[in-house]
């Protein structure tokens, strides 16, 4: 990517914006699903900041962080049971709760798991988060079974502003400010000299030990800073659904966030963010309208990894570098030519995962095996369905990849030039 | 920067008798040498002759079978690469070996933050560290590429990143500098600039170097050392060497024996 060398647009007009929106949308819209998308994209965010400073920062591929998520979690709502009203602490720093008990966890297993990097600490973080969620059956006192603990965030005496957090417009603002205040410190933790070294520590390890660091205790440090974030998120939820179960802190859990950074892009601060919005909105709206929503979100997932490793965070980085030369509005047709073969190939992919799911849900009774799309019956039985969808996907690929080709190639090169 | 006293004694490195095997396969064979401290001490030997695997074990990337390196009159033979760092020897590699997606800037100022004693921290903005990015300035101009800076490492050209990766290595610091063929693929002109780096780095330094040019050889060192298949034949002065019929012997007469 020679296109790095050009600083792109600044992020802080951007996030501004972000936070205004963040802001206003539950104001004026008073929709109880747009309150608890966005309590639930804030707590991802979060959560998915936390990760990527092991992944994108450290390099660290971990496969259990859901762990201090949910060790968070299982803190703080045990806390607010025990408390109960004759609380010193309000309920608006119960999160720090988490945060402390999921820092004593990462403090433990980082211990064990940062002794490696690479594969050997992907493997360690996947045997401990797999101990961890065997131990939620074994201990039904602390992780609550199959049912869970639940907890009353209504049962703490109102805040020092007299906010209850009853309603859910309160409790999101408290996410909100958790959000800024967690997000703010992990940018500042990437320009001190902890965050600089867990860089050159994924970049080179071997080199860092050669100027005087031991890679090592960066890679703890990050894993325990980490940790504390993640459990802060972990800390929200338990108040946010005011239950808390085991599957928080399973290996899926650990899988949604892993995607999460992935797709809104690890080579970016603010990537997560964006990965927490797309992913929390397709959870709640395509798993709406399609039981196979998770095939979808692994097609994306998969797309990115071979595709776009530099996920949507990466997507906008380089076009705000293009918009820097050339005028965004000139570059609208662009957009929309280049919309047409990505459509095309989209449809292609629902109607195949569509069809398939049908298919192989009925196919004891092939005369049922009808998709209903759109306002159309399709027969799945038959040959030609497949062959139009998986035709659209192959000539939308080779569409774009043309007119990414002769439209796109030549703009970005003349940005190369100086 | 932390002011640590220049070492004072005669030598600033001594290793005596070590010896590496990798299973049955001895690839030093017994090596004695004392750094005078100050010197630009070079190591010639054909390929083969366990020239990098010497560095490894004196800079502790991997451990001697057995004998001992002594670093300012203290064993150091035990302990990990980063402490030795800390003491103030400090290593470049035969492969360049940066921090390839930071920018320059940031390279040098990872390598600086140690030994100004910043370890760890996570309370402290980098950028406000006043010391650390004058020191940084003063280090990319010194190798050349300051107006480079806020280029990722990776992008550079080969001879800008060896320039770098001895920037990373000089700019903590250390008193004793280790560099593994620091002119190997490069041009003429690329060799020359690297050897007046290399004097200007080195000031008031000891300097021990690994290296194929022997124009480059008899430029800068003040001593050399002939190491064959794992043994120091012959050490002296540069023109002691090119009259030494041992060494002579080594290169011309026995070299496949040597490689065997």
């Amino acid at each position: 990517m020679k296109s790095r060398k050009l600083a792109g647009m600044s992020p802080v007009i951007p996030i501004f914006l972000c936070l205004i929106i963040a802001i206003i949308l539950p104001l004026i819209f008073k929709s109880d699903l747009l309150l608890s998308i966005l309590c639930e994209i804030g707590i991802m965010a979060i959560f998915a900041l936390s990760y990527n400073m092991l992944l994108g920062q450290t390099g660290l591929l971990s496969f259990g962080h859901a762990v201090y998520y949910g060790i968070g979690a299982f803190g703080t709502i045990h806390t607010l049971n025990i408390l109960k009203h004759h609380s010193f602490i309000s309920i608006s720093m119960l999160p720090l709760i988490g945060g402390l008990t999921a820092l004593l966890l990462a403090i433990i297993f980082g211990f064990v798991s940062t002794k490696k990097s690479g594969t050997t600490f992907s493997m360690i973080t996947l045997g401990l988060g797999e101990m961890v969620h065997s131990c939620s059956v074994l201990i039904p006192d602390f992780f609550g079974g199959e049912g869970g603990i639940s907890g009353n965030r209504m049962i703490m005496k109102p805040d020092v502003f007299g906010i209850s957090y009853g309603p859910q417009i309160q409790f999101y603002f408290l996410v909100l400010v958790w959000l800024i205040i967690s997000a703010f410190f992990m940018f500042f933790i990437t320009k001190t000299p902890l965050g600089k070294m867990a860089n050159a520590v994924r970049d080179n390890h071997e080199r860092a030990e050669f100027i005087g660091y031991n890679p090592q205790k960066v890679r703890f440090y990050m894993t325990v800073l980490s940790g504390f974030f993640a459990g802060i998120s972990g800390g929200l939820t338990a108040l946010n659904y005011e239950i808390v179960t085991a599957e928080t802190l399973n290996a899926g859990t650990s899988g949604i966030v892993l995607l999460m950074s992935f797709v809104g892009g690890i080579g970016s601060f603010f990537g997560p963010i964006i990965g927490a919005v797309v992913i929390t909105m397709m959870k709640i709206f395509v798993g709406g309208l399609s039981k196979a929503w998770l095939l979808y979100l692994g097609i994306l997932f998969i797309t990115m990894v071979l595709f776009i490793p530099g996920g949507i965070a990466g997507i906008l980085k380089s076009q705000s570098i293009l918009w820097s030369k050339v005028s965004p509005l000139k570059l609208i047709p662009k957009y929309l030519i280049s919309c047409i073969p990505i459509i095309c190939a989209s449809l292609g992919v629902i109607l195949v995962i569509e069809m398939t799911y049908v298919f192989l849900g009925n196919d004891t009774n092939v005369s049922q095996a009808h998709l209903m799309i759109a306002g159309l019956t399709i027969n799945t039985s038959n040959i030609f369905p497949w062959i139009a969808s998986v035709g659209a996907i192959v000539i939308g690929k080779k569409l774009f990849e043309l007119y990414w080709h002769y439209s796109w190639v030549p703009l970005f090169d003349i940005l190369d030039k100086p | 920067m932390i002011d640590k006293d220049p070492y004072t004694g005669k030598h600033i490195l001594e290793i005596r008798d070590l010896k590496k095997n990798f299973g049955n396969t001895e690839i030093i064979r017994g090596v004695n040498l004392s750094l005078n401290t100050g010197e630009r001490h070079a190591i010639i030997g054909p390929n083969g002759a366990g020239k990098s695997t010497f560095f490894h074990l004196i800079s502790a990337r991997i451990q001697p079978s057995s004998g001992d390196v002594i670093f300012k009159d203290q064993s150091v033979s035990h302990l990990k690469s980063f402490e030795i760092n800390r003491m103030g020897l400090s290593r470049s590699f035969q492969v360049t070996n940066i921090f390839h997606r930071m920018s320059v800037a940031e390279n040098i100022r990872c390598s600086l933050l140690w030994s100004y004693g910043y370890k760890y921290s996570f309370f402290k903005f980098v950028d406000h560290l006043k010391e650390v990015n004058l020191k940084c300035e003063e280090i990319l101009e010194l190798i050349g590429l300051t107006a480079r800076k806020e280029t990722i490492a990776s992008e550079l050209s080969y001879a800008e990143q060896r320039s770098l990766e001895i920037g990373i290595t000089v700019c903590g610091g250390a008193d004793l500098i280790l560099l593994d063929e620091p002119t190997a693929g490069m041009s003429n002109i690329e060799t020359e600039f690297a050897i007046d780096l290399i004097k200007k780095v080195t000031k008031n330094k000891t300097l021990l170097m690994v290296e194929h040019d022997m124009s480059v050889v008899f430029k800068l060192a003040d001593r050399i050392s002939v190491l064959v298949y794992g043994q120091i034949i012959a050490t002296g002065t540069p023109d002691e060497i090119h009259h030494n019929p041992l060494v002579r012997e080594a290169y011309l007469g026995t070299h496949a024996d040597a490689i065997a």
